[in-house]
C-alpha cells in the first residue's frame, strides 16, 4: 500500500508468548500446517502458528464412525427383517457424506491454526475453502469452552472467541484442555489491558 | 432490589454551582395519592441519594438521581389493549340493542322489539344489583391492579446508569451503564400523542439489552434524553477531573461558586436542549418519484406481465390476482412514504439527531461513535438524477428478525437526498474522517474511478469475474476508515470506521484460488450493510488485510468515544 503513508508502522515482528505458554500450547499438536497446492493461496505469511491437537481428529473419527455404523446397521437391520430396499437411498446419501467427511476431516484439522501476535489473533482454516481472520484482542467480549463426554475422554475442548460482530467467527475447535484453559487466561489478561469501546 | 446498604457517597469537587444538593425527599409517603408526575418515590431506604447527578447537568426533576414515577396516565396507554378487548366484546354483545338504540332505521325489526341479549336476561330475572355490582367489582380490582403496577414501576437515572423496577409480584430490575448506550429513542405512537405522551428507549448494546421509560409527558421525555445524554458524554467525569485540582479552601469554592454562577448569567441559558434545524429537507415530489422509481416498482411491472400474460393463455379470472399485488405494494409504498414524511437529520451536542414518521413519530438520538458501517448507493434508475441514499449499521438493542417491522427505522438515514444532502450527512455521521480522506468518499469512491485512483482494484486479468464492474470494485484502507467500492449499476460505496471495526478477514475459494483472487471482509455488527468486497488480486488483498489489522488496533487504542465529552 504506497498510497496510505499515515498508516501506523509496520510492527517488524510478532511478540512470541512466554516459553511456558507456547510449550504448553504446541504440547501433542500437528507440527506444519497443511495448505492448498494451488499457487495462488492465501500464504503462511510469518511467525508463529499454533495447531490443534492430534486428539481432535480421533474424537471426530469415533463419533462420525459411530454414525456411519449406525446407519448401516439401521439399514440392514431394516432390509433382513423387511426385505425392502428403498432405504438404501437416505441411508446411502448420510453414509456417502460421511464417509466423505472422515475422509477429509484429517486433512481439514491441520489446516487449523492460530498466531498470538502483540495485539491481535489470527485464525485461519480450510483448505478448499480458505479463510483468514484478524481480531484484536480488545474486540473480545468473551472466550467460551465447551467439552463434550467424548472430547474429555481424550481430553480436547472447543475454544470460541465471541466479538460484536457475528462474522467474526473464531471456532478453535480441537484444542488440549490444557491448552484451551491457557489461551483463556492468556487472551482474557490481554484483552483486559487492551479494552476497548464496541 | 433495593440497596439501602449502598454508602451514601459524596462526590468530590463538583464545582457545578450548588453542588452536591442534599435529597429532596418528600418526608413520609403520603404523596402516594397524589398522582403528581415527578414525586419522588420515598418509599425506599432513608433516601440513597447516591450517584445523584449534579444540577448543572440535569434539567429535569425526574433525572435527579432518586426513584422516580412514570407519567399517571401509562396504565390507561399500557392496558389500553385489554380495554379495547373488553369494549369489543360488550359491543359485540349488545350489537343490535345499541343499533336499535341509536339507529332505530336500519334494524329489520318492528319498533320496540329488541331481539334477546344478556340485557334482556338481566332485566328478567332482576339481577341488575348483582351485574351492576360485578361489573364495578371488576372495574375496581383492574384500576387497583392498574395502579399497583404503576407504583411499583420506577426508573432512576443517576451518574452511571439508567435503572427500571418494575412487576408486583415478579419484580424485575434492570440497569443499562450510561457509557454502553447506543442511542436514545424518542417514539410517540398516535394516541400517545393525542394524550401528550411519549415513550423514551435508551438503547443499549445486547440483544433486548433497552430500557424503556413508557410513558412520560413529552416536554419531560425531551428533557429527560437531554439529562441521559448529558450524563452519559462523560462532560461529568472531565469536570470532576477539572474540579479535583481547583479544590482549594472553602472560601475558594466559595468563590468558584459565585464566580461560576455569574459566568451562566453572562453565559445565558443553554440552549442544547432546542430541537436543531435540519440539515437536509427531502420534497414530498422527490420523495414519492424516488420510491416509485425503486426496485419494487420493477418486481410490481414483472409481477402485472406475468399475471396478463397467464391471464392471455387460460382464464380470464387470473387476472383478479391483480389486486391483491396492488394492495400489497400499494401499502408497502404508502408506508414507505410516510416513514419518510416530516423527516430531519440534524446535528446536536450528544449526536446525530433524526426524526421522522407522519402518525408515529419517531425521534433518535445516536451518540458519536455508535456507527458502525456507512454505505451510500445509487439504484440505477436515480442515477439521472443524481440522487442518492444513505444507510448505516449500529445496534438497536432489538433482536434481528423480530415481529416488531419499525424494529429499526432507521437503518436508512437518508431515505433520498442529492449529493450535496449526502456530503452534509455523512459529515456528521463520520466527524472524525480528516479532510484530506474525504476525496476517498465523493471524488474516488462514490463516482470513481478517476485518474490515480487510490483503491485497490479488481485486476484486469479477472475481468470476467465482475464483467461489469471491475474497474470500480476496489477497496482502500487509511487511518481512520476501511472504503468498499462496488457496483456499475446499483453504484454502492461503504465506509467502515476502524475504531469500530470488530475483526477483518480474508477469503479464498477454489476459483478464487485458480485467478489468484481473495474476498477480503469486514466484520462489524450485523445489519443492512454488506461490508465485504470480492475478487481483488491476492498480494494486494493480503497488504490490505495487514494494513487494516494494524490500523484497527492503532484505531481502537485511540477511541475515546464510549464517553464522548470527556
Amino acid at each position: 500500500m504506497t498510497n496510505t503513508p499515515d498508516l501506523p508502522e509496520r510492527t517488524p515482528t510478532p511478540v512470541p508468548p512466554p516459553e511456558s505458554t507456547a510449550s504448553v500450547l504446541d504440547d501433542a499438536t500437528y507440527s506444519r500446517i497443511l495448505e492448498p497446492r494451488g499457487r495462488g493461496r492465501l500464504p503462511l505469511g510469518d511467525g508463529t502458528w499454533h495447531q490443534l491437537a492430534r486428539a481432535y481428529v480421533r474424537v471426530q473419527l469415533i463419533s462420525q464412525g459411530a454414525v456411519f455404523a449406525l446407519v448401516l446397521a439401521a439399514a440392514i437391520v431394516s432390509q433382513v427383517l423387511s426385505g425392502v430396499f428403498w432405504q438404501w437411498i437416505p441411508a446411502g446419501v448420510i453414509l456417502l457424506i460421511t464417509a466423505i467427511t472422515m475422509i477429509i476431516t484429517p486433512r481439514q484439522a491441520r489446516a487449523f491454526g492460530y498466531q498470538l501476535r502483540h495485539d491481535d489473533l489470527v485464525f485461519r482454516r480450510g483448505i478448499l475453502w480458505q479463510r483468514v481472520v484478524a481480531v484484536p484482542y480488545g474486540r473480545m467480549q468473551l472466550v467460551d469452552i465447551t467439552h463434550g463426554p467424548l472430547d474429555r475422554g481424550f481430553g480436547i475442548a472447543q475454544l470460541k472467541l465471541v466479538t460484536a460482530a457475528a462474522s467474526s467467527g473464531i471456532t478453535i475447535p480441537g484444542l488440549t484442555q490444557a491448552a484451551a484453559e491457557q489461551l483463556r487466561d492468556t487472551l482474557i489478561d490481554v484483552a483486559e489491558t487492551r479494552r476497548t469501546g464496541l | 432490589m433495593t440497596d439501602p446498604s449502598r454508602a451514601d457517597e459524596v462526590l468530590p469537587g463538583g464545582g457545578a454551582p450548588g453542588g452536591p444538593v442534599p435529597a429532596a425527599a418528600v418526608p413520609g409517603s403520603a404523596v402516594s395519592g397524589s398522582a403528581v408526575p415527578g414525586a419522588a418515590v420515598s418509599g425506599d431506604a432513608p433516601s440513597a441519594h447516591e450517584g445523584a447527578p449534579p444540577r448543572a447537568l440535569v434539567r429535569s426533576p425526574l433525572s435527579d438521581g432518586e426513584w422516580q414515577r412514570l407519567h399517571p396516565l401509562t396504565p390507561l396507554l399500557r392496558g389500553g389493549l385489554f380495554l379495547v378487548v373488553m369494549i369489543g366484546v360488550i359491543v359485540a354483545n349488545l350489537r343490535e340493542r345499541l343499533i336499535e338504540l341509536f339507529l332505530p332505521a336500519v334494524t329489520d325489526l318492528p319498533p320496540g322489539v329488541v331481539p334477546p341479549d344478556p340485557v334482556d336476561f338481566i332485566l328478567a330475572h332482576n339481577l341488575i344489583l348483582i351485574a351492576g355490582g360485578g361489573a364495578l367489582a371488576v372495574l375496581i380490582v383492574l384500576l387497583v391492579i392498574f395502579r399497583l403496577s404503576w407504583r411499583f414501576h420506577t426508573f432512576r437515572i443517576s451518574d452511571d446508569d439508567v435503572e427500571v423496577r418494575s412487576g408486583v409480584l415478579f419484580r424485575t430490575h434492570r440497569r443499562a451503564p450510561l457509557d454502553r448506550v447506543q442511542g436514545v429513542n424518542l417514539t410517540r405512537p398516535l394516541v400517545a400523542r393525542l394524550l401528550g405522551l411519549a415513550k423514551l428507549e435508551v438503547v443499549g448494546a445486547g440483544l433486548d439489552s433497552n430500557v424503556k421509560l413508557e410513558y412520560l409527558s413529552a416536554p419531560a421525555a425531551e428533557t429527560v434524553r437531554g439529562d441521559i445524554l448529558r450524563l452519559a458524554s462523560g462532560r461529568r467525569l472531565a469536570e470532576r477531573g477539572a474540579a479535583a485540582v481547583a479544590s482549594g479552601s472553602p472560601v475558594q469554592q466559595a468563590a468558584d461558586a459565585v464566580a461560576a454562577g455569574i459566568q451562566g448569567i453572562v453565559d445565558g441559558e443553554d440552549f442544547s436542549d432546542a430541537q436543531p434545524d435540519s440539515i437536509v429537507r427531502i420534497p414530498f415530489g422527490r420523495l414519492v418519484a424516488s420510491r416509485v422509481l425503486s426496485g419494487s416498482t420493477l418486481t410490481l411491472v414483472a409481477l402485472i406481465a406475468v399475471i396478463v400474460v397467464a391471464a392471455s393463455f387460460s382464464t380470464l379470472w387470473v387476472l383478479f390476482t391483480m389486486i391483491p399485488a396492488f394492495l400489497a405494494f400499494g401499502a408497502y409504498y404508502v408506508r414507505s412514504i410516510a416513514r419518510g414524511l416530516r423527516y430531519a437529520i440534524a446535528p446536536s451536542p450528544d449526536g446525530v439527531r433524526l426524526t421522522s414518521g407522519l402518525f408515529t413519530t419517531v425521534s433518535e438520538v445516536l451518540p458519536p461513535g455508535r456507527v458502525h458501517a456507512i454505505e451510500v448507493h445509487q439504484p440505477l434508475m436515480w442515477r439521472p438524477f443524481g440522487w442518492w441514499s444513505i444507510s448505516v449499521n449500529r445496534l438497536t438493542g432489538h433482536s434481528r428478525g423480530s415481529s416488531d417491522s419499525n424494529a429499526d427505522p432507521f437503518a436508512t438515514v437518508l431515505p433520498i437526498g442529492t449529493r450535496e444532502d449526502v456530503e452534509r450527512v455523512l459529515g456528521i455521521l463520520a466527524p472524525a474522517l480528516p479532510a484530506d480522506e474525504w476525496t476517498y468518499v465523493f471524488r474516488h469512491g462514490i463516482l470513481g474511478p478517476v485518474d490515480d485512483d487510490p483503491y485497490v482494484s479488481t485486476p484486469r486479468r479477472v475481468w470476467l469475474l465482475r464483467p461489469l464492474s471491475w474497474r470500480r470494485n476496489g477497496a482502500v484502507v487509511s487511518a481512520d476508515a476501511v472504503f468498499l467500492r462496488r457496483g456499475w449499476a446499483h453504484r454502492t460505496l461503504t465506509v467502515i470506521p476502524l475504531a469500530r471495526l470488530q475483526s477483518i478477514g480474508l477469503r479464498q475459494g477454489p476459483l478464487a484460488r485458480a485467478t489468484r483472487t481473495a474476498t477480503l471482509a469486514a466484520h462489524v455488527i450485523p445489519g443492512t450493510v454488506r461490508t465485504s468486497v470480492g475478487a481483488l488480486d491476492r498480494d494486494a488483498a493480503l497488504a490490505l488485510f495487514d494494513d487494516t489489522a494494524r490500523a484497527t488496533i492503532a484505531a481502537a487504542a485511540g477511541d475515546r468515544s464510549h464517553r464522548w465529552a470527556g
